[in-house]
């Protein structure tokens, strides 16, 4: 009886709220349709992948590419060097991406003039609004060198003794790291701010009172006030971070690297791009990749964990 | 502010000095790229320009604008962004404001559902397979298949739920049902939203690169970064094989050229929406 009265309450609010559920239908169907349906796919890491069969077609080969992967003679060094990239690229990112933005946003929260602050937010947001292909452009025709002539930051470099005259940067492996990173916080580290200069502005002016009123100067009042304040912010923002770590930029790195520079370069997406859809062996990679998204997520949910222990802030 | 401390005051021109340093830098490759497109030859490739252009050569220019690939993908892009960014709209709204309402059965199931994407990616394997399989490879396929990202949906829903319940109770009582609610009260209080979120989906249309440059094997589909790409990997052979005697202007300059015209897009709308997105970035903290 309790059931059919339920029953009977569902039906009469979908009578009367029918619109909101149609409203729902195109999002749903566009998730299912280009985010769900492809999950299916991740079957081809366990498969031996003819594209006549398809993926539930194709034999089914246990852990066979994974091993190959791991333990192969022709792609498990390159793997692990892919691998071994993703870590210390991600590494490097976190060290460098994440700090930055918040010491822009300290900075900015001093400038008082208003229009010049606006202004310099207006610039500093801007590059991230640019394609990666632009960025990378810039990049490549900056720092070239060749029998014409020498890009104007290759130059600099050179003239500062900071690299050897006539080393092509963009060829030269141990190079492409900090190329790497020095670009994403060109772009990024700008628009990162935004939430931490919102978080800073949000903290209560009394605070600050209070401390000046007992003599604290202005190191005292970021380290005890400022920070506290934004301790929320910066924990969900770490976790987003960490959560989203092995997400290299792979887009970036495939538009910046090389032959020359892969054994610094390449990460698992990269390796994933180059043996899966420029090469056809599209099992072994959809292994690599099948790696990449479950760390990925193992990540996520542990960064996410820690968090709500620590500090009762969560993703979900 | 008479009570500036010594350090306040240290710290306020560290501040003020390095501030003005960082913009310098954000600005200074743009301006670069622009000045180095209209130099002449000799200038650019001996270093004498630095800032400001040196021997202007628009000619650069004249040879972008005549080929044949810059206007189509140009307008292809056009189109992907207009038609792309229209989609992702109509998708992200009209779910937003679903997931907003407090009535809505499995309210919790459902915004697990769209979190969850932006944790949880199937991969490039399986999603190009899928792609394929769906027949994206063409130009409605990348309007309909891209574009919608669950961050901008619930950025949206947590506008909309910052809405006066008492505005919606006022049009119920007028007789409006949920979808001129939606459409005549929802849409125009959120402008703020509305302009963020259609910001954040032009650009990432305007600037898709990775996927078009896979599935879309006809020149014609191309979009401009794409041509942007290849016109940047093979720009000193396309120069120096085109028959100019006596070139007066660098081939370099013909890369910075098309960079520039790649960015002046993005600069000319930027402003207007600027002012409203820092606001709008705040609302997406993300929360299930």
């Amino acid at each position: 009886m309790t059931r059919s009265a339920a029953f009977r309450r569902i039906t009469s609010h979908l009578k009367t709220e029918w619109q909101l559920y149609v409203m729902l239908v195109p999002m749903i169907v566009w998730f299912v349709l280009w985010s769900y349906k492809p999950m299916t796919g991740l079957l081809i890491a366990f498969k031996n992948y003819r594209p006549i069969d398809g993926v539930l077609g194709s034999q089914f080969v246990g852990l066979y590419n994974f091993k190959q992967l791991i333990t192969g003679t022709a792609y498990s060094t390159m793997f692990w060097g892919a691998f071994r990239n993703t870590f210390l690229i991600s590494i490097y990112g976190l060290v460098f991406g994440f700090p930055v933005p918040i010491i822009l946003a300290l900075l900015l929260g001093e400038i008082s003039h208003n229009f010049f602050r606006r202004f310099s937010q207006t610039i500093l947001y801007l590059p991230h609004f640019l394609s990666e292909v632009t960025i990378t452009g810039l990049v490549i025709t900056l720092v070239y060198y060749g029998v014409d002539h020498t890009g104007i930051l290759a130059k600099v470099f050179y003239d500062i003794n900071f690299i050897e005259p006539g080393v092509k940067i963009i060829e030269t492996a141990k190079y492409f790291r900090p190329m790497y990173i020095i670009t994403g916080l060109w772009k990024e580290a700008g628009y990162n701010s935004i939430v931490y200069y919102a978080a800073i502005m949000g903290i209560s002016p009394v605070l600050y009172e209070a401390l000046r009123v007992d003599g604290g100067n202005k190191l005292q009042e970021i380290r005890y006030v400022t920070f506290p304040g934004m301790a929320p912010t910066l924990t969900i923002m770490l976790v987003i971070r960490i959560g989203g770590m092995l997400a290299v930029g792979y887009e970036r790195i495939i538009l910046l690297y090389n032959a020359s520079t892969y054994s610094t370069a390449d990460v698992i997406s990269t390796f994933v791009y180059r043996v899966g859809l420029e090469g056809t062996y599209m099992s072994l990679a959809g292994a690599a990749d099948f790696f990449n998204t479950l760390i990925g997520f193992i990540l996520v949910i542990g960064a996410n964990f820690i968090s709500r222990k620590v500090s009762s802030t969560s993703l979900w | 502010m008479d009570r500036l401390s010594r350090s306040d005051v240290i710290f306020k021109i560290i501040a003020y000095l390095l501030i003005s340093a960082l913009v310098v830098i954000a600005l200074y490759p743009l301006i670069y790229a622009f000045s180095a497109s209209i130099s002449g030859r000799a200038a650019y490739e001996t270093g004498r320009v630095v800032f400001l252009p040196v021997d202007l050569d628009f000619q650069v220019y004249k040879i972008l604008f005549a080929r044949n690939g810059f206007w189509i993908s140009y307008t292809n892009t056009l189109f992907y962004t207009v038609f792309g960014t229209i989609w992702s709209m109509f998708i992200s709204t009209t779910g937003a404001y679903a997931l907003s309402k407090r009535k809505l059965l499995m309210r919790r199931q459902l915004n697990f559902f769209v979190v969850f994407t932006m944790w949880f990616s199937a991969g490039m394997i399986p999603l190009y397979l899928n792609y394929m399989k769906m027949g994206v490879d063409t130009r409605w396929g990348i309007i309909v298949a891209f574009g919608v990202q669950a961050f901008n949906i619930i950025l949206l829903r947590n506008y909309f739920e910052s809405v006066p319940k008492e505005i919606e109770e006022a049009a119920r009582i007028d007789g409006a049902n949920e979808f001129q609610t939606f459409s005549r009260i929802y849409l125009p209080m959120s402008t703020a939203a509305i302009a963020t979120v259609t910001l954040f989906y032009a650009t990432s249309r305007w600037n898709g690169y990775f996927w078009a440059s896979i599935l879309l094997q006809s020149a014609n589909e191309k979009p401009l970064q794409v041509f942007l790409r290849t016109e940047i990997m093979t720009y000193r052979t396309l120069i120096e094989n085109m028959v100019i005697d006596n070139l007066t202007f660098s081939p370099d300059s013909y890369a910075y050229a098309i960079l520039v015209c790649s960015i002046i897009p993005i600069l000319i709308v930027y402003p207007y929406i600027q002012k409203y997105f820092a606001r709008g970035v705040n609302l997406g903290g993300v929360k299930g």
